[in-house]
């Protein structure tokens, strides 16, 4: 079986110090899996490891996408194999007006290129979906934007690439319910139209509701140490991470 | 990031921009500089005796002032090695069929006579020291638009440039004004009438071709009360492993209520050593713009003025620098506030990499004359690797209380988390470098002409080709 994303004993840290501690996860195409842990666990970690971050330095273990082992690729040919991360913190860049860099990624991603009018035509429904004011497509990329408007950007550029494997670290911190519906009904999009696969990094059982994982797991101290059904995340809503409850066993991946 | 893939700019300036063509000139000076030099580039143009006396003394004040040595490093300029005028032709033409064709060929390949057809009010093109070619839309002519020559102007303007000529800068205001004041030839001379507004740009094209050439053009320019223009001026040359000399002079006078815009892209090869003294006097409620873009030579060094001398005047400076391997551009802008309610804006952006250099340097000064002025400045330096350097200048004369003056400076690399956020996109390194030049410096190229615009984001090469039409 190929699967969308496969991690195997993935250990990565800065410099000497190591955060994720030997990480498996298996991921198939249209699945979810929501990773859900304290700060500092290592999630965004994982994120950042997986994406080609010059931070983080791979110290062992392997990642594939569809079978390709990403980790000695650029950040770039990453992009090329269909991963996509949405950043928790996404840069501003000056200058850069949202139009024109959405166009160039469009284009950079699809065989097929579009016109200026098509491709126009094309945004417009994307920004309809996000409801996000027209104008931004004239603003500078990120530059000014509130956390909200930073994470519809994020999403906005996902519905320009429409990726295999999607990332989201913490998409649904600092939106209220309204944008967080948004959000997932972007990202339900490309599950069922493109059979994307998810990787739903958050703090909050809350975006659940609107994004349905198949699997839930838990991460402490860069490893995974539990994984189950939805019932994980309700039951860490009610208790939380220092219940005692999360000793039991991790529950396998069911094939 | 593993290495800096960031395409320089100036790598095709040797095809595009860089290729010369044989010298046929119609006369040449000898070599060097002299007072026989000076005074043979007066009889040729067949000038008035005030001027040649005028230059004289310009000649007497240069070879009294010291070289510079407060900015860049002007050491290895060996003034005695250089050719202060080659005429390359008889006259001026009218029509690009009736230029030598050599000189057509240069002007063909450089894109002037299709740019004239698609967006201009009027050319002006000089090559070596002599303007070569000239037009003015007949519509502006009839409304009192003179745009000639400035040799032109002095033989068929006489008053009205003896009354402007050398009173914004006079000759002994520095070396290379004093220079240029004694051996200056071409140039151009706009006078735009009150209350005229000229929509399209007048542009000026400055081409050295000569090996060793030095181009001394003088430029006066008179906005009369009310009215509006708008002159740009490029300048390239060949690449020559000796050094050329570019000194211009250029005065400009804002009448009453005008507004006058001087962009200039500057793309010299970098063996041109280029000291320019630009200022403009500004009058009541006047406003003055400088868009200044250095790209070429080896040393620049110019600081483009504006002397606010009435009442709510306002003058502004865009200036961009970039400076790759071998080069230093020394750039920035003077603000002299001397009357009340004036305000000024310098706006600067420097892209240093490859072992090039920019520094900004920069005045502003508020009189006690001038109560309520109000002065910005905004420098921002983009270094884009460790071998590659900026520095800041900054001078403040404050005499007024009342003035209200910012200052804000920044220098940054480009941070290795932008880069990767947008690699992450599929961008490749040097697009995602590429893309973040060409957004630093938005803010003024915006303010360019379109067509320049995109020749420059074209310069900044943001390889996007394919990706983005």
């Amino acid at each position: 079986m190929v699967y969308s994303l496969e991690i195997k004993n993935l250990r990565s840290g800065i410099e000497q110090k190591e955060i994720l501690k030997g990480v498996d996860l298996t991921i198939k195409p249209k699945e979810v899996h929501a990773l859900m842990g304290r700060n500092g666990s290592g999630k965004s970690t994982l994120a950042q490891t997986l994406m080609g971050s010059p931070t983080y330095k791979v110290l062992e273990g392997s990642a594939k996408i569809f079978g390709k082992d990403i980790l000695e690729l650029e950040t770039t040919e990453r992009a090329k194999t269909g991963l996509f991360l949405s950043f928790q913190y996404p840069s501003e860049i000056p200058g850069v007006k949202v139009y024109s860099f959405l166009r160039m990624i469009y284009n950079k991603s699809h065989e097929a290129k579009l016109s200026p009018r098509m491709f126009r035509e094309f945004l417009e429904k994307k920004i309809e979906v996000l409801e996000m004011d027209p104008s931004f497509s004239d603003r500078f990329l990120n530059e000014g934007f509130s956390g909200g408007e930073k994470k519809r950007m994020e999403m906005l550029q996902m519905l320009m690439l429409e990726p295999k494997v999607i990332i989201l670290d913490e998409v649904d911190s600092g939106l209220d319910i309204d944008a967080i519906k948004v959000v997932s009904r972007a990202v339900n999009y490309l599950i069922e139209e493109h059979n994307s696969s998810v990787l739903l990094i958050t703090h909050y059982s809350r975006i659940l509701n609107y994004i349905k994982p198949d699997f839930v797991h838990i991460m402490l101290d860069g490893k995974i140490v539990k994984t189950g059904g939805e019932e994980v995340a309700s039951h860490l809503e009610e208790y939380g991470y220092s219940d005692s409850e999360l000793d039991v066993p991790v529950l396998k991946n069911e094939e | 990031m593993k290495n800096n893939q960031l395409k320089d700019i100036r790598e095709t300036y040797a095809t595009k921009f860089g290729f010369n063509m044989p010298e046929a000139p119609f006369s040449k000076a000898q070599m060097g500089l002299s007072e026989d030099v000076v005074r043979e580039i007066s009889k040729n143009k067949g000038e008035p005796e005030w001027m040649l006396e005028y230059r004289l003394k310009a000649y007497e004040a240069f070879k009294q002032k010291p070289m510079p040595s407060w900015g860049a490093d002007l050491s290895h300029i060996d003034l005695q090695n250089i050719y202060y005028y080659i005429k390359p032709t008889g006259a001026e033409k009218r029509t690009w069929e009736d230029v030598p064709e050599n000189i057509k060929t240069t002007f063909d390949r450089l894109g002037v006579p299709q740019a004239e057809r698609e967006y201009l009010s009027g050319v002006k093109a000089q090559y070596d020291s002599e303007v070569v070619y000239s037009s003015l839309m007949d519509e502006l002519e009839e409304e009192g638009v003179i745009f000639l020559s400035t040799d032109e102007a002095l033989r068929k303007h006489p008053e009205i440039f003896k009354e402007y000529f050398g009173k914004v800068i006079p000759y002994a205001d520095n070396k290379f004004s004093a220079l240029n004041s004694a051996v200056w030839s071409g140039g151009s001379f706009v006078y735009i009438p009150k209350g005229v507004s000229v929509k399209r740009p007048l542009q000026a094209y400055f081409r050295i071709n000569a090996q060793n050439m030095g181009q001394f053009e003088r430029t006066l320019i008179i906005a009369e009360e009310g009215s509006f223009a708008h002159y740009v001026e490029g300048c390239t040359a060949p690449v020559y492993s000796s050094d050329s000399l570019h000194a211009a002079v250029v005065e400009v006078i804002v009448k009453p209520g005008a507004r006058f815009r001087y962009t200039t892209i500057q793309n010299w090869s970098d063996n041109v050593y280029n000291l320019v003294t630009k200022r403009a006097r500004v009058e009541k409620d006047a406003v003055m713009e400088w868009v200044d873009g250095n790209l070429g030579s080896k040393v620049t060094m110019k600081y483009p003025s504006c002397y606010l001398i009435g009442e709510g005047a306002r003058g502004e400076v865009l200036s961009i620098a970039y400076a790759s391997k071998g080069q230093h551009q020394d750039a920035g802008a003077k603000m002299i506030h001397a009357a009340p309610n004036t305000s000024s804006s310098i706006v600067s952006k420097s892209v240093s990499l490859r072992g090039g250099r920019t520094s900004y340097r920069g005045l502003v000064d508020v009189a006690l004359s001038a109560p309520n002025a109000r002065a910005r400045v905004e420098c921002d330096a983009l270094i884009l690797d460790s071998i590659s350097a900026t520095d800041t200048f900054p001078t403040m004369r404050i005499n007024e209380s009342s003035a209200n003056v910012e200052h804000e400076a920044t220098v940054s690399k480009i941070g290795e988390e932008k880069l990767f956020y947008l690699m992450s996109r599929g961008l490749t390194e040097s697009e995602a470098m590429g893309l973040i030049v060409s957004g630093f410096i938005e803010p003024i190229v915006r303010e360019l002409p379109m067509e320049y615009a995109v020749e420059l984001n074209r310069l900044i090469e943001l390889e996007m080709e394919g990706s983005v039409g």
